[in-house]
């Protein structure tokens, strides 16, 4: 494998350069077919992190045929380790409901919404004054998709996009079974397209710069640029917009503080990757894409990480079906009965093959998740597990 | 018209008389109020024409939905694994220290609740907390004193 250049890139952080709303003009001048392929083209991926392909997305979305569809923007934004949307709200909105309304006019939806988790409601004034510009720009250039908010009211499992459709009808945020999945099936029965902040903001890219050139950044596998919400024991802690497909190790080079012992890429949802893995992990692939990735040097006890995260799953596990519900609870419990010696280092196998099966036994994706983190936390670091 | 007739109403006029009015209109209510009383949730129900386990049961499930008495001020930090790491815990300790109340507990005087809460999205910014809807990153013991000096002598 060649060791690839770390390299920024500056394409959804960067200031308007030319006015996301001009892309928007430009954009819906062509045909919708057209823009559809282009984002195919653009290898594009959700940034919310499954990874779904965001051109086919919108493809299936527009052959529903319906009298209304929806666009939700999911900022919802509550895995620990994650910050990114934020930034880019605060930052760049224009970019987010440009591709918001891209997505709205190619699927022939015209209502969009922005879900924002309830921690952020400090930006709620300064995003509903961009929210007004653009639904005055929309009018004025004659398309017919407006944008509002609807404010989360604080649970983690609602950035599940079910769970966010349950949670704006009013109801528990407990996810739906899939299928049907939103496109088919959405807020209010109707077709809908759940996407993230990032994804939003970098349709719009897409459509500025053209999939071909678009796809010049990243690996074959994963295209364009992600921002990574890097902190923990790092001295450059905060948002960075990086190309895709770069090793732990030059990232580690680039941010760690020197004494890096191991990286969570993913978020808590993701994989703890420990130094002698460093060099032949590539960053976004086969991992979860939201960027979350958090640093931890040789003073920070692996056990006191993974029981904080499994306190974590704890809290915010829905309780809607057994193997996550209790799953979660017991994973806490041994390990804390290992430390304590109550139990033998060879229960720890046991936990793992207990997280295996909340993955496939689970409902949505935080059950399905937290072998991950707990798997590879628990084989890479077990002396610290035991004593 | 009582004040939580006004406050029903008015989400309805926004969102209609549907379910969809339900999160808007408890929110509207803990912002007035600070929690939600088992009455107020009842005559909600009445409103939307729902049942009142349904309006409690979405209520319960949400952090922000309050339904134990609070005080005017809700301060939630951050207990996640990076805040944690940079300090969290002396942040904790100097606030419980300064108000006399453990985790979950209001002030006798009903200004300050506190609370732990999961990742906030200021992970780069740790240790944070929230005090209502206002952010506060980077605290140190010596920087939450000064928050909440702030607060006790200048707010209400
Ligand atoms: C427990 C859980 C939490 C999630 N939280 C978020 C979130 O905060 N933001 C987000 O965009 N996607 C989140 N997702 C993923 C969404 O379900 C969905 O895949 C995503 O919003 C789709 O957008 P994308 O295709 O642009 O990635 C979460 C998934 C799960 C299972
Ligand atoms: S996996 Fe966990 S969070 Fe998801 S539906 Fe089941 S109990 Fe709820
Ligand atoms: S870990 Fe505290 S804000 Fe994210």
């Amino acid at each position: 494998m060649t060791k690839k250049q770390l390299k920024r890139v500056d394409i959804i952080l960067s200031p308007y350069s030319v006015s996301p709303y001009q892309v928007l003009i430009n954009t819906v001048k062509r045909s919708k077919d057209e823009v559809i392929k282009e984002m195919i083209n653009s290898g594009l991926r959700g940034r919310g992190g499954a990874g779904f392909p965001t051109g086919l997305k919108w493809k299936l979305a527009s052959e529903q045929i319906s009298d209304e569809k929806y666009i939700i923007c999911n900022a919802d934004e509550g895995e620990p380790g994650t910050f990114k949307d934020r930034k880019i709200l605060s930052e760049v909105p224009r970019k987010v409901f440009s591709g918001m309304a891209i997505a709205g006019w190619a699927t022939n939806s015209t209502k969009g919404v922005v879900y924002l988790r309830r921690e952020y409601k400090y930006m709620v004034a300064d995003l509903e004054k961009e929210i007004e510009v653009f639904n005055n720009k929309a009018k004025e250039i004659g398309l017919d998709f407006s944008i509002n908010i609807f404010l989360g009211a604080g649970a983690y499992v609602c950035g599940e996009e079910t769970a966010l459709i349950e949670s704006m009808e009013g109801k528990r945020g407990e996810p739906r079974n899939k299928p049907p999945y939103p496109i088919q099936n959405g807020f209010k029965g109707k077709p809908t397209i759940v996407g993230n902040v990032e994804t939003f903001a970098s349709a719009s890219m897409v459509c500025r710069y053209g999939a071909d050139e678009y796809v010049k950044f990243g690996t074959n596998d994963q295209h364009g640029s992600k921002l990574f919400s890097i902190s923990g024991d790092s001295p450059k802690e905060g948002v960075h917009e990086l190309e895709l497909g770069m090793s732990i190790e030059d990232f580690v080079h680039e941010f760690g503080d020197g004494d890096t012992k191991a990286v969570q890429v993913g978020g808590v949802a993701g994989f703890c990757v420990p130094r002698k893995h460093f060099k032949t992990t590539i960053i976004g692939e086969g991992q979860t894409t939201g960027g979350a990735t958090m640093i931890f040097n040789s003073t920070r006890s692996m056990y006191h990480v993974l029981h904080n995260y499994l306190d974590f799953f704890v809290e915010e596990s829905c309780g809607q079906c057994t193997p996550c519900r209790v799953g979660t609870q017991q994973l806490l419990k041994g390990i804390e009965a290992v430390k304590l010696g109550e139990k033998e280092p060879e229960y720890l196998e046991q936990l793992i093959k207990l997280s295996q099966t909340m993955k496939v036994a689970s409902k949505c994706g935080l059950g399905q998740s937290v072998a991950n983190s707990f798997a590879s936390i628990v084989t890479n670091f077990k002396e610290e597990m035991i004593y | 018209m009582s004040e939580l007739k006004t406050v029903i109403s008015d989400q309805i006029k926004k969102h209609g008389k549907g379910r969809d009015a339900l999160m808007p209109i408890l929110q509207s209510i803990v912002e007035k109020n600070n929690y939600l009383t088992n009455e107020n949730m009842v005559e909600i129900a009445k409103e939307l024409d729902i049942s009142a386990a349904d309006v409690y049961g979405t209520a319960s499930f949400y952090s922000f939905l309050e339904t134990e008495e609070r005080g005017r001020y809700v301060i939630r930090i951050c207990k996640s694994i990076t805040c944690d790491m940079k300090g969290k815990g002396k942040v904790l300790r100097t606030i419980q220290d300064m108000l006399k109340i453990k985790i979950g507990e209001t002030t006798q005087n009903k200004k300050f609740s506190l609370l732990e809460t999961n990742c906030i999205g200021l992970c780069d910014q740790g240790p944070a907390m929230l005090i209502n809807d206002d952010f506060y990153n980077h605290l140190t013991p010596e920087k939450v004193r000064e928050v909440l000096v702030d607060y006790i002598r200048n707010k209400n």
